[in-house]
């Protein structure tokens, strides 16, 4: 066990910088998800860690070493790729044997890790097959249980669910995330599905464009998120944003002159409310006009249009709900519950 | 082209390339340079001195109506070869597409020719047309046709491109039909549906779509007529009746070997190296092609 | 197919038999001559159905002096020089073209490229257009009468390089990077992983070459005087020659048939790899 520190990594392919300097403690047995949209930069991260990558400045250090130089079969890790990377031509015991029998442990203990791996995944009957005779979520095992039989200092996880369907996916979600607190070992984890990220890490990363936009517990994204790019990232429907402007006597004037209370300072912001956040009241000063209603059933998603201009919002109202398109309802928004960021630099206020 | 992810640098890939790049340079790369140099030399009879003549071999050999007979000659033996054995490999093909059962034990009973080595292929031919004794000239002469190619030049000709197309038909016919069955069933009943019968479906689509791959085939018969037939000629006829199959490369080595007459054989040499050259660059350019389609 | 007409599939059938019957007539009226005496293959006309002599022609031509007046190795020494030549030929083939493709492919060292042009050039250089300095190269390296002589010159391969890249290009990033993180060095990844999952393509190539190999008829022809050398392959040709004085073409077409054997056999009881190996090299 180990805990796993990120120092100031930059990587540049040529001449372009991809990551501009990411920095992050991540604890012992602590599991780190790493979010954000494709082409951020994430997968290099992890990339980096594993040693796959070189390291351009900056350092990696595992459990106190500095890892930077060392190959990724000395760096103590495992890694799960998405396509599982499993060698076609082995069993499934072989695949999970190789790099044990690599480093040259003897036969018994290699049996005994296998068997006890197998165990914990329940892929024992399948220890003779080859991978092409499993399935997805099977295989996906076996990719896993290739990790736990090194009993590595961490664990890396480079998307792994993103080739299995829906459902299974959310199964083995949660056995990823159940197995990784029995064993304990720092894991780091890639992937750009947020609801994947919110359920599984004990802390996000949440990476934009080679920068760390927060680093922190998924309650702490959700309710003071960073930036505008987090704020939107996180949170499903995503959150509405509106442009404003803090006027004398602490009050906000949104765009069709409605004002809220609150305000942080003078000057243009950008407004943030989610819409699970927005409570209906006929006074309300946010007043949207419905164009379209989607009944989830337990609650209600209303769009429509701040009144007045043509931003576009949304409302979830708890419950089932009947209004005619293009009635204006009225919401008020908690000050605490009220998001504001910086218009021009798109940081939290 | 590369993959993502390397080993680490080292001495190791100069060592994996190191067999394969000493056998290139030393039977290859050195060689076809000396080829190069001789093609300017001109040695006197005993050999006891040369000269450096820059282009005189290449000049005398354009000069000479023999060679410059042999060359036209080439290239009507290559298409002559190519054309009947794709032509026949064609009509195999298209048939062999059409069969639902036993298409393999058709195919297996076509591909023999293509494990026979071309000396082989021209020992049988010449055995079946030997004069006095082949069974084919027998039944020839029942017919009242005279057959004697050791006299007759255009039955030499006529026997070197039978034995030749006749080696490569198993070849054409695998890649035509390779071609024919990588065609979407889906476009072939469109067509049946359309009402075209199964021979205006042969010409108007069929055939069209698998043009790539003819296109590589015309090639790749040409290389085959132009340097693998050399052992067809020297067992059927040596070049002979006066010359009348001598081809390039035969003429090459029996230049060189034969008659050891360096510099022009090394001009030669030099000639059908690039033909070699330029017949390889026209097979890629097609090949790219073949992979789009 | 999509019609069903009796006499489209009648005909279908008929071209496939005409076909088969012109492709195997040489063969056939090769394998009738050898199973014939050598009085019986004087008389004009020849059979057309075979005799009873077969399997003492084969032991005669194997076993036997061979051909009266010639001096010819015995017919059995040759084939085994033919087989060493083309076992020879397609293994250091195959060997020296998985390991070129293997550096190109997963290494970045400088002057990569050059090397893979200096390959590429090899396709250009058949051995018929630089006979004479080729055999004078290894005529300098005392390499004739040899089997050396008769493969070294001809394993290096722009094709099977080629076909390897390919089927290195193919395999997924992954292999590499999860073999390194199992900690398997360079040639450990190669043995365990590359060469195992390249095995149908090498089988499939070592089919191709192997009758490439066993085929070779100019090479040996310039660089064996000694007749304890010859391939099986050559040898007919001289046959041909003293066929003139003396016409046994039982033993003649007897040895021409156990030359085209080995690849006969190979096409046809490894035909899916042969035909996978035709197809591939080409691309």
């Amino acid at each position: 066990m180990a805990e796993l520190i990120l120092k100031d990594l930059h990587k540049s392919y040529g001449g372009t910088e991809v990551l501009h300097g990411i920095s992050g403690d991540i604890g012992d047995g602590e599991f780190v998800v790493i979010v954000g949209p494709s082409g951020c930069g994430k997968s290099t991260l992890l990339r980096m860690i594993a040693g796959l990558e070189s390291i351009t400045s900056g350092e990696v250090r595992i459990g106190g070493r500095v890892v930077n130089d060392l190959e990724p079969a000395e760096r103590d890790i495992a890694m799960v790729f998405q396509n599982y990377a499993l060698y076609p031509h082995m069993t499934v015991r072989q695949n999970m044997a190789y790099g044990l029998k690599i480093r040259g442990l003897p036969k018994a203990e290699i049996e005994r890790r296998v068997n006890e791996a197998a165990d914990i995944l329940e892929i024992r009957q399948y220890l003779d097959r080859k991978p092409r005779q499993l399935s997805g979520g099977q295989r996906q095992r076996v990719a896993m249980g290739r990790a736990i039989v090194r009993e590595p200092e961490v664990f890396l996880f480079d998307e792994p669910l993103s080739n299995l369907d829906a459902k299974l996916r959310v199964q083995m979600r949660l056995e990823i995330r159940k197995l990784q607190e029995r064993l304990g070992v720092t894991s780091v984890y890639v992937t750009h599905d947020q609801v994947e990220a919110m359920t599984l890490g004990d802390r996000l990363m949440v990476l934009n464009a080679g920068h760390v936009e927060q680093f922190g517990t998924p309650l702490d994204l959700y309710e003071r998120p960073a930036s505008v790019f987090v704020a939107g990232f996180i949170g499903s429907p995503a959150m509405n944003f509106l442009p404003a402007e803090g006027i004398e006597g602490g009050l906000l004037r949104l765009e069709n002159g409605a004002t809220l209370p609150g305000a942080r300072g003078a000057g243009p912001v950008t407004l943030g409310m989610r819409p699970e956040h927005l409570i209906a009241d006929s006074e309300g000063p946010i007043r949207i006009r419905v164009s379209v209603l989607e009944q989830l059933g337990s609650n209600t998603l209303v769009h429509g249009t701040l009144e007045g201009t043509e931003r576009e919002m949304v409302a979830s109202l708890p419950g089932i709900h009947q209004i005619p398109e293009g009635e204006v309802l009225g919401f008020l928004i908690r000050s605490d519950e009220l998001h504001q960021f910086d218009a021009a630099t798109g940081k939290r206020l | 082209m590369l993959k993502r992810v390397h080993f680490p640098p080292s001495l190791l890939p100069y060592l994996l390339v190191a067999p394969q790049v000493a056998i290139t340079l030393i039977f290859f790369i050195w060689p076809a340079s000396q080829a190069l140099y001789q093609s300017f030399l001109i040695e006197d009879a005993f050999g006891l001195s040369t000269e450096f003549v820059w282009f005189e071999n290449f000049i005398a050999l354009f000069k000479d109506p023999i060679y410059v007979e042999t060359f036209w000659r080439t290239a009507y033996f290559s298409l002559a070869v190519a054309g009947l054995s794709m032509g026949l490999a064609l009509v195999l093909a298209a048939f062999a597409d059409r069969v639902v059962r036993g298409a393999t034990f058709y195919r297996t009973l076509l591909i023999w020719p293509y494990a026979i080595a071309p000396v082989l292929a021209g020992a049988l031919w010449v055995f079946m047309f030997n004069p006095t004794l082949g069974i084919v000239a027998y039944a020839l002469d029942a017919m009242g046709i005279e057959w004697n190619h050791k006299l007759n030049g255009s039955q030499a000709m006529l026997l070197v491109i039978m034995a030749a197309a006749w080696k490569q038909v198993a070849y054409n016919f695998l890649f035509f039909l390779a071609a024919m069955q990588s065609i979407p069933k889906s476009v072939i009943e469109a067509a049946a549906i359309d009402g075209a019968g199964p021979l205006k479906r042969f010409w108007t689509i069929i055939f069209p779509l698998i043009t790539p791959t003819t296109f590589f085939l015309l090639v790749v018969n040409m290389v085959y007529a132009f340097f693998d037939t050399f052992g067809i000629i020297h067992a059927v006829t040596q070049g002979g009746p006066a010359n009348a199959t001598t081809i390039l490369v035969y003429k090459v080595y029996n230049d060189g070997f034969v008659g050891l007459d360096l510099g022009s054989s090394a001009a030669q040499s030099v000639i059908l190296m690039v033909i070699v050259i330029a017949l390889t660059v026209v097979q890629f350019r097609f090949i790219e092609k073949r992979v789009e389609y | 197919m999509i019609e069903n007409r009796p006499f489209l599939n009648i005909l279908t059938h008929l071209v496939m038999i005409l076909g088969i019957a012109m492709i195997a007539f040489p063969i056939w009226i090769t394998f009738v001559a050898a199973s014939h005496d050598p009085i019986r293959m004087t008389q004009v006309p020849l059979p057309l159905l075979p005799g009873d002599q077969f399997f003492i022609n084969m032991k005669n031509t194997l076993f036997g002096r061979g051909l009266s007046g010639t001096e010819i190795a015995p017919v059995w020494l040759m084939m085994l020089n033919s087989l060493v030549m083309a076992l020879s030929i397609a293994i250091g083939k195959i060997v020296i073209s998985l390991l070129s493709a293997f550096a190109i492919v997963y290494f970045r060292f400088p002057f990569r490229m050059g090397f893979f042009w200096l390959i590429f050039i090899t396709l250009m250089l058949p051995v018929e257009v630089r006979i004479l300095p080729t055999f004078q190269v290894v005529a300098d390296l005392g390499l004739l009468n040899s089997y050396a002589g008769l493969s070294l010159p001809l394993i290096a391969s722009a094709t099977a390089t080629f076909m390897f890249r390919q089927v290195f290009l193919t395999i997924p990033d992954e292999m590499l990077e999860s073999a390194r993180i199992d900690g398997a060095g360079p040639m450990r990844f190669f043995w365990d992983i590359l060469i195992p999952l390249s095995r149908t393509n090498i089988a499939a190539l070592f089919v191709i070459l192997f009758i490439y190999g066993w085929n070779q008829y100019l090479w040996p022809l310039l660089i064996t005087t000694d007749t304890s050398m010859t391939t099986i392959v050559m040898s007919i040709k001289q046959m041909l020659e003293s066929a003139e004085q003396s016409p046994e073409w039982n033993i003649i077409m007897m040895t021409a048939l156990l030359a085209m054997l080995p690849p006969i056999l190979v096409v046809v009881f490894m035909q899916k790899l042969f035909v996978k190996g035709l197809t591939e090299t080409e691309k």
